[in-house]
């Protein structure tokens, strides 16, 4: 395999459930800096891409290369300390610990088990929290039990805990699902924000959303690649109206 | 040192809390009850090491385990074999066919001492086996299970078997362990009687002591960045392992050190009681132990204590008068206690001090006397 100058270069990416292949000699690559968009229909193998990047499931074959570090073989806490970041499709935050709490546990230091008894709150982690919890719109929830979230902010407060953690590759899967208009318009401007000094990988299916978000546009199908490339030429692809944004 | 206090007594209603445990078990307790109830208490106390080892591992951590009276037998055992060592001097034992061994091993034609006994003869070695062996034990069951992502209902079923092999194994190696009597006619320690009512007494202040080293020592646990995180493990498993966090290790830490506080336990149960027997190993006791738990609390360090306390007094109580009876109505208590009082007696006070806002009337009066509270403080307090 190849030394890229991508953040995140997957090449001949397969994996095989029983023989199904949810994902065939996959290759995809992500600049520095660029927001990533991933659609298609259900079952095209969208989830799996995260779930084999974030070490969720391991891959039969092929490799997924982040800053030229193979991450195929890392067990999943490793792959989040060399700096991926992975946001779930339903809201997975701490629902018993207040948002403070939720993002104060995130916070990168003392993730073995001394460190975290030794752990200390010290001015730095404050800052950092009261930092994020404005970024992601919930200064005014700080002290609130995360369970009282609405849906929306629920989805934010797992940004922002990612955001704790200050990842350089930030991966999204279906941010928006259950938002109102308004907080779609947020999350649009949160992400737009974010991705200043980071690369962003999202899955999404609302399609007004994604046009507000991505600088490039991938679409699969059946576990390959139908096209790739800016929004407006992805949407005027036959192939691409025929299988997806046709119906 | 403020912080410190804060991790170790849990705020000011968690010392205050402390406070009137201590109160009852260093003060009220002996001057109220003759020696004969305050020995009772003193059992009970033992068992209360267990049901606190559960509320971080169960209650906190959301790992159940139906197996921890393995731990604290093998802490009474370890005790228990010291003890009996120094029963059985060769003078005392002299119409043995071997003297200088206990009495069991001679009944059952041993004629040396085995291996695993040798180290027992040292107080210190055993004070250190009685930590080290539950926890080495935790530590190997642990490692098996959680690297393996073995969890939940599994990991119930796996311990409450393992809780029934090494019953069975005590019971089988009767020359060895003392079988199904254990091992009993413990006498003195270090030369010093411990059936004495003076031993009786240092004994049972020795034990309260122990356990409320062992509830500050789990307080400082919970409240620090670990307690939020065994939260957040138990609530979102997958989540915090995204979180780069390797899970196994710290469930493993855990259970670690629930087999060590229920060890303590065990072995100042041998001391007070001076026996242990195969019937404090099994399914049995670590299921009464998480009923204990359950009903004082299994999020509350200080409410299962009291849940401990108060099922066993009813237990002592009731199967004086109808001894066939208490099974059933243990059984029917825990079922209450989970489809009700789900958090146990220490969700029931707190549900009824919010309701008469006992807190919110104690908060405001420190607030009174407490106006310079630091910015920090107002800008990070925690809720109560």
């Amino acid at each position: 395999m190849s030394s890229t100058d991508f953040v995140l270069a997957i090449e001949d990416l397969t994996v095989s459930f029983d023989g199904f292949k949810a994902v065939d000699a996959l290759n995809m690559y992500i600049d520095n800096n660029e927001l990533r968009v991933v659609i298609g229909p259900n079952g095209a193998g969208k989830t799996t891409v995260l779930d084999l990047i974030c070490g969720k499931t391991k891959s039969t074959s092929g490799s997924i290369k982040f800053k030229n570090k193979e991450l195929t073989k890392l067990p999943e806490h490793e792959i989040v300390r060399a700096g991926v970041g992975r946001k779930f499709q339903t809201p997975s935050i701490y629902e018993n610990l207040t948002v403070y709490q939720n993002l104060e546990v995130s916070y990168p230091v003392g993730r073995s088990v001394w460190g975290s008894l030794t752990f200390k709150r010290t001015p730095e982690v404050i800052e950092q929290v009261h930092k994020i919890a404005a970024e992601v719109l919930l200064t005014e929830q700080l002290q609130m039990e995360a369970a009282l979230l609405s849906h929306g902010q629920k989805q934010w407060l797992e940004i922002g805990m990612l955001l704790m953690q200050d990842p350089e590759l930030l991966m999204l899967d279906e941010p928006v699902a259950g938002m109102s208009a308004k907080e779609r318009d947020q999350t649009a401007d949160l992400l737009n924000r974010i991705c200043k000094n980071r690369s962003v990988l999202v899955i999404e299916h609302d399609m007004e959303f994604v046009k507000k978000i991505a600088h490039k546009v991938t679409v699969l199908h059946q576990g390959k690649i139908l096209a790739e490339g800016p929004m407006e030429k992805v949407q005027a692809d036959e192939k691409v109206i025929e299988v997806y944004l046709g119906h | 040192m403020k912080v410190l206090s804060e991790k170790l007594f849990g705020g000011k209603q968690g010392a205050i809390g402390l406070a009137i445990l201590s109160l009852l078990l260093f003060v009220v307790f002996p001057l109220w009850l003759d020696l004969f109830r305050l020995g009772l208490i003193g059992k009970y106390v033992t068992y209360a090491f267990v049901a606190i080892s559960l509320v971080l591992l169960w209650g906190n951590g959301g790992i159940l385990s139906l197996g921890q009276g393995m731990f604290f037998g093998l802490g009474g055992y370890c005790m228990a074999m010291f003890l009996k060592l120094e029963a059985s001097d060769p003078i005392s034992t002299k119409i043995q066919t071997t003297p200088g061994i206990p009495d069991f091993m001679d009944w059952n034609q041993l004629t040396a001492l085995p291996w695993f006994w040798e180290p027992f003869k040292s107080l210190t070695l055993t004070i250190l086996l009685v930590l080290i062996v539950p926890t080495l034990l935790a530590f190997i069951i642990g490692f098996a299970m959680f690297k393996r992502r073995v969890g939940g209902v599994y990991f119930a079923i796996i311990t409450q078997a393992i809780a029934l092999i090494l019953s069975i194994l005590i019971v089988g190696q009767q020359g060895y362990t003392g079988g199904v009597n254990g091992i009993t006619d413990l006498k003195t320690m270090l030369g010093w009687d411990i059936r004495t009512d003076s031993a009786k007494y240092i004994l049972y202040f020795a034990n309260a002591g122990l356990l409320i080293a062992c509830m500050l020592l789990a307080r400082y646990i919970l409240t620090s960045k670990f307690g939020m995180l065994l939260l957040a493990m138990r609530d979102k498993e997958e989540r915090v392992r995204f979180s780069g966090y390797d899970v196994s290790n710290f469930k493993i830490f855990i259970f670690c050190i629930a087999a060590m506080i229920s060890a303590i336990g065990g072995a100042m149960f041998t001391l007070q009681i001076g026996f242990m027997s195969p019937s404090f190993v099994g399914i049995v006791p670590s299921i009464e132990m998480v009923i204990f738990a359950a009903v004082g609390g299994r999020m509350s360090l200080i409410g299962a204590v009291y849940g401990t306390l108060l099922v066993n007094f009813g237990k002592t109580m009731f199967s004086e008068t109808y001894p066939e009876l208490w099974l059933f109505l243990m059984g029917g208590l825990f079922i209450a206690v989970v489809m009700f009082f789900p958090d146990g007696l220490a969700g029931v006070y707190e549900k009824y001090a919010t309701k008469f806002n006992l807190t919110g009337k104690l908060s405001k009066l420190m607030i009174k006397f407490n106006k310079s509270a630091s910015v920090t403080d107002e800008l990070v307090g925690e809720k109560p």
